[in-house]
């Protein structure tokens, strides 16, 4: 009998260390896409604040429930991140296996996706989510206390990892030649 | 160029995909072949102000109908398309 072994998506491409800066591979865990149907974003929101602890965040933002999450990732769009949903008034979809989740620590995420993303990062205040790119591929970047957590379609993993490393390793790079 | 998103704020061009006029708003009714070959075909291309559906393809995902000047590329305004067609029904 065939023996299959799960990988996550940076398996053997990550962690990495550089000039102070660091990424590293978050854990897999259950990511569900919710999309309230017509007029029931309400009804939605009470129902997971019960569920998981976690009611729908404003646009740009994301709530904290009990170890779970809940990212505004779209118009009509939220990630339960953390948990399976309850039984909801609105389309909802298992993601679980469709993202890379990778953390980018180290205080200088900021300087990093500056040369990747179109957005300031810098301006984002922890607590905050916005849909944009890094590089050519589309992203969800969530700012931290620590850094900043980015993710990609799955598919896309050593695409991101390799477009962060070359940023990483040319500003550590430059820290070098300053000295 | 920069495009103010109603969702997520002024956004770089590159986040944004070109559909076209925001005509194709306005589906004529099914068996006008007439109107259907002008909806379809038929287009004013001014030299001035345009409106243009544009998609947040690498934003929120959101349909924007984006009103600007083609000859100083200023955007004068921008509103979610299913709000102007809302508006419009």
């Amino acid at each position: 009998m065939i023996e299959l072994s799960a990988k996550t998506p940076c398996a053997g491409l990550l962690p990495l260390e550089t000039g102070g800066m660091s990424l590293r591979e978050l854990e897999a865990v259950p990511i569900t896409s919710i999309m309230p149907l017509n007029g029931k974003h309400g009804a939605v929101s009470t129902a997971l604040e019960k569920a998981v602890g976690a009611a729908l965040p404003d646009i740009g933002r994301s709530l904290a429930g009990k170890s779970t999450e809940v990212l505004w990732t779209g118009q009509n769009q939220f990630f339960l991140i953390g948990a399976t949903a309850p039984d909801l008034p609105a389309g909802v979809t298992d993601q679980s296996d469709a993202w890379t989740r990778v953390a980018l620590d180290g205080g200088r995420g900021a300087q990093v996706l500056a040369r990747l993303c179109p957005v300031d990062c810098g301006a984002l205040e922890v607590g905050d989510v916005i849909r944009s790119q890094i590089g050519h591929m589309s992203a969800i970047i969530i700012c931290r206390e620590a850094g900043f957590e980015l993710m990609v379609f799955r598919a896309f993993a050593s695409t991101l990892v390799h477009e962060l490393e070359l940023v990483m390793n040319s500003i550590a790079a430059q820290d070098e030649i300053r000295d | 160029m920069r495009i103010e998103c109603p969702i997520c704020g002024n956004r770089d061009r590159r986040e944004f995909y070109y559909l076209g006029a925001a005509d194709y708003l306005d589906r004529p009714a099914l068996g006008d072949q007439d109107a259907m070959h002008k909806y379809l075909h038929l287009r004013e291309n001014p030299a001035g102000v345009t409106r243009d559906l544009w998609h947040h393809e690498a934003g929120c995902s959101a349909w924007v109908v984006v009103e600007r000047n083609v000859s100083t590329h200023e955007v004068l305004s921008t509103a979610l398309a299913s709000d102007v067609k809302r508006a419009g029904a």
